[in-house]
């Protein structure tokens, strides 16, 4: 088995708070140069830069876990991925479904394009990706895990769109595959306070913007390959696969 | 006031913990964060919110909250209902936005 790192928050370009130079060739340099082995793609209610990332990925030998950071009505942001295209594109029409049909003003929040691998724009979401869709945080994990994807509500710790600052607490029975704590904090830091997250597997991820942000925080994986199988089995601690927290 | 008297007054549908609508109203509360409800809110408030999640029922038990108005009507999750029902804090529901339904309520509580 292997020692694997892992950044699993990581915005693009698309995403409106996401810096231009966030491109996909150039977040896969940076997390090639960061020695990252895994990185997940979380764009704010949007899949569409998976595939490409994916791809180039592949080509530096970096496995991608595609996905995005959803928004809830409750305004809690949760990181959901996917093992394959079927999957993600029903997930994406799930997004393009309840995503609120407000238009982006990129001079407040910013660009939300969609680039090739050269860096040329071929796409521009017109809707505001950063509002909230019209699906509660359980009707979110529930049709996730209809798609055997992972579920993961984000940066638990902050003040603004945590599971914690929106809904008080941790819900009673959450079926979350693993909670994420920022950069900001250390799982134990936040474990003392909210004993109740140990019994979820803690994550730990830049949540990068901008290109110097990734892989400045990671986690380590004891996996035998980077697979979505070897990861899902990690986080459920099934025959010696684990989540170290880096 | 009683909250019967506040759900006539308010014209108010009543969606669950029917037990608890003799409680009385001190006051009231408006807030959608959670975190925020739990640090600020006193006893006895009626707390609107447009929040649906079961998690109300837990912070409004937690803070002895006497009613909960849910806004723009918002249908609660089931969970939400049950608990509420097992632990006899009414939830409410009106059509209206928070602003009107707010200021209909301190309206009326004023009058007291």
């Amino acid at each position: 088995m292997k020692f694997l790192r892992a950044d699993l928050h990581i915005h693009t370009v698309l995403s409106p708070c996401g810096d231009l130079e966030m491109s996909p060739a150039r977040i896969i340099y940076e997390a090639a140069r960061r020695d990252l082995d895994i990185i997940g793609i979380t764009d704010h209610n949007t899949t569409r830069h998976c595939n490409l990332i994916t791809r180039l990925a592949a080509e530096k030998g970096i496995f991608v876990l595609q996905g995005a950071e959803v928004t809830t009505r409750e305004e809690v942001h949760c990181l959901t991925f996917f093992e394959n295209n079927d999957a993600l594109e029903t997930f994406q029409e799930f997004l393009d479904e309840n995503l609120p049909d407000f238009p982006n003003n990129p001079l407040i929040f910013g660009h939300q394009v969609q680039v090739d691998e050269n860096e040329i724009i071929i796409y521009e979401e017109k809707r505001l990706l950063v509002n909230a869709i019209s699906k509660t945080v359980k009707e979110v994990e529930v049709f996730v895990h209809s798609l055997n994807g992972l579920f993961i509500p984000a940066h638990i710790d902050r003040r603004k769109n945590s599971i914690y600052s929106q809904l008080g607490f941790l819900p009673e029975n959450m079926k979350a595959d693993a909670l994420e704590v920022s950069r900001a904090t250390m799982p134990e830091q936040f474990s003392d306070i909210h004993p109740e997250i140990n019994k979820y597997p803690l994550l730990r991820s830049s949540d990068a913007h901008y290109p110097e942000q990734i892989g400045t925080v990671f986690t380590v994986w004891h996996i035998n390959e980077p697979s979505f199988s070897e990861i899902i089995m990690a986080l459920r601690g099934i025959r010696g696969r684990k989540v170290v927290t880096g | 006031m009683k909250i019967t008297d506040i759900i006539s007054a308010l014209d108010l549908k009543v969606i669950s913990g029917n037990n608890g609508l003799s409680n009385e109203a001190s006051g009231g509360y408006v807030s959608d964060l959670l975190s925020d409800v739990i640090g600020n809110a006193k006893e006895g408030q009626i707390w609107i919110t447009l929040q649906t999640h079961q998690n109300i029922i837990a912070v409004a038990s937690l803070k002895d909250i006497s009613a909960i108005i849910i806004v723009k009507g918002f249908i609660p999750e089931t969970d939400t209902i049950e608990k509420s029902n097992a632990e006899n804090i009414p939830v409410l529901g009106t059509d209206q936005d928070t602003f009107n339904i707010t200021g209909h309520l301190f309206e009326l509580l004023k009058k007291e």
